[in-house]
């Protein structure tokens, strides 16, 4: 009797050694056939832009394209942005201050990805209930701080790492 | 399956057989036992492998003159048009080809739910249907985007976003989808290589489907169980192959009056504009015949609850052989689901016309009300109006109630005992 035991562990332990093997193996040839189709270092190698920013007045707006993704920067009046923060918090589906969506001291650029975050479209300026962006394709409304306001958009537009090189160009990435 | 043993005349014929027994599939496929009774809504099966070949055939050709680029993709289709003979007649063959296959598959499926082809013991023939269904979708979305023009870019856009909508994932499967951080080359290049792949896995999910059909055989208009071979069935060929052949014929005639006449009424002119990333057009929609599935989408105004109903709209379909609690097969038995069968059919229609429309207002309202309704087909009236109705009385066999002069009470038989 105890012999059989010994001889079933054995086996036990052979079939559960080659299983394991067998697994690893397979990973590691999966996961190659996966990860091939992550961004690859051509795309990862655009991952910075400059603009310069010298020719833009206050109130206008212009869209670059970062990493494929257009990207909005707009100098805004100081009417908009007293405006932008006059808004209740409790307002916004995606609380966020205005404060906290530019860079302290350069309070009159907003710079953020022109992408809905509904479904990925790119929202149209100056165009919706709230003076901001509305993205056509399922009717999102964003606000003049590139917050969601009403629509299916879950969160506000995001911000991009970026920086201001000097007082003339922005980097983005 | 009832087949009688096959042996081959000829000598070579035998030699072969016993080695692979091709011949006795084939004699299996000319003898196969089919209803009498079979009408016209049964010819789609056939009309669909038609469609199936001609799109692998006309898609093999556009393949040795298209470039999968994103600068060289829009130009590569004109070129197609303008330039490679026959180029123009073969694109419109394919592109149009698309939408005839999910007219047909549409009628199909309609076909299967009003005649409960999908009750036991024919499930699996079903859910292996619906695998088809999934996979043309996604080849028919991935090979709208090949163009590269602007429906393309931002169809795909919009639908490689969906999956951004899953929690904490969403945004790593959404690149890993793209290869970059938007829709871009990588892109195209994957869905090329995809849409080539996935018509094949297509044929051979067709012959696991046709398989599993016969092995129950085909379900009929009055939906009962047959004795096969019998006087209720003809061999398939050649009653069966000459009505597929005719139907199929009429069904040529509409597609080439698409592709001849107005090749380019099913798509979106947006289409001719080539891709641009920094401006998306003003109203996007999809192909028509995603548009229900669209309509669902933008009905719900929270993202991932949106996503949710939409894949659910699809996945419930598998679940229908166990939501439909009656036994009885054909709704010709089932007075009170043959209406809601055609509400039900108005509700889609009803969905793919919103889907097409702005979302707002009236239209909106409309979209909402249909989404609930779509759901509540599945969910409660198939449930519940399988248990409460009563069916009417099931004829014992396709030719008894034809025999029997007027109605003959013993001939009909209860539907649940015998059925």
């Amino acid at each position: 009797m105890s012999k059989e035991e010994k001889k079933i562990n054995r086996r036990d332990f052979l079939f559960t050694a080659s299983y394991t093997v067998g697994a690893v193996g397979l990973g590691a040839v999966v996961w190659p056939l996966v990860h091939q189709m992550n961004p690859d270092k051509a795309q990862q190698a655009l991952a910075t832009t400059e603009v310069d920013i010298s020719q833009i007045e206050p109130g206008q707006s212009v869209t670059v394209l970062w990493r494929g993704k257009p990207v909005f920067l707009k100098r805004r009046t100081e009417q908009e942005i007293t405006e932008a923060r006059s808004v209740s918090l409790q307002d916004l589906p995606d609380p966020q201050k205005d404060e906290d969506r530019v860079k302290k001291g350069k309070d009159e650029w907003l710079v953020m990805l022109g992408v809905c975050t509904h479904l990925g479209c790119v929202p149209l300026k100056d165009k919706g209930d709230y003076k901001g962006w509305f993205c056509p394709c399922h009717g999102s409304h964003y606000d003049l701080s590139g917050r969601i306001r009403k629509g299916p958009a879950p969160t506000n537009m995001e911000i991009p790492k970026f920086e201001f090189v000097d007082n003339n160009t922005i980097k983005i990435g | 399956m009832s087949d009688q043993e096959y042996t081959p005349k000829s000598k070579a014929g035998k030699w072969f057989n016993d080695r692979l027994p091709l011949l006795t599939l084939g004699a299996h496929l000319t003898d196969y036992p089919t209803p009498k009774n079979l009408n016209y809504w049964w010819t789609f099966g056939g009309i669909l492998t038609f469609c199936l070949l001609t799109q692998i055939i006309t898609g093999i050709v556009l393949a040795m003159h298209y470039v999968a680029h994103a600068d060289l993709a829009f130009a590569s289709v004109e070129h197609i048009m303008r330039n490679v003979n026959y180029g123009w007649l073969i694109r419109y063959i394919h592109s149009n080809g698309a939408s005839m296959f999910f007219l047909a598959v549409y009628i199909h499926i309609f076909r299967s739910m009003f005649y409960g082809s999908y009750k036991s013991p024919r499930e699996v023939i079903w859910i292996i249907g619906l695998l088809i269904y999934l996979l043309m979708m996604a080849t028919a979305f991935m090979g709208y985007v090949l163009p590269w023009g602007q429906m393309s870019f931002w169809g795909a856009t919009v639908i490689t976003s969906l999956f951004s909508a899953i929690p904490l994932v969403g945004e790593s499967i959404t690149t890993w989808l793209w290869g970059a951080y938007s829709v871009d080359n990588p892109t195209l290049n994957r869905f090329f290589s995809l849409h080539y792949l996935f018509p094949f896995l297509i044929s051979g999910l067709v012959i696991l489907h046709i398989w599993a059909l016969h092995v129950p055989g085909n379900n009929n208009p009055i939906g009962i169980d047959l004795k096969k071979p019998s006087k209720d069935t003809v061999p398939f060929h050649p009653y069966i192959t000459i009505k597929d052949a005719f139907a199929l014929l009429l069904f040529m005639i509409i597609f080439s009056g698409f592709v001849f006449f107005s090749p380019n009424v099913l798509g979106h002119s947006d289409n001719y504009i080539p891709a641009n990333p920094l401006v998306t057009p003003a109203h996007i929609v999809p192909e028509w015949y995603l548009l229900p599935f669209y309509a669902i989408l933008r009905s719900v105004p929270d993202k991932l609850g949106g996503v949710i109903l939409m894949f659910g709209s699809i996945f419930i379909l598998f679940v229908l052989p166990w939501l439909d609690t009656s036994k009885v097969r054909s709704a010709v038995f089932r007075p009170m689901y043959r209406y809601f069968y055609w509400i039900f059919v108005v509700d889609v229609l009803l969905l793919g016309y919103m889907g097409a429309m702005p979302a707002e207002g009236i239209y909106l309202t409309l979209a909402r009300i249909g989404t609930i309704y779509y759901f509540l087909h599945f969910i409660i009236v198939l449930p519940v109006v399988g248990l409460l109705e009563k069916t009417d009385p099931v004829p014992m066999s396709i030719s008894a109630p034809v025999l029997s002069s007027g109605a003959d009470p013993a001939l009909a038989k209860k539907d649940y005992d015998k059925i």
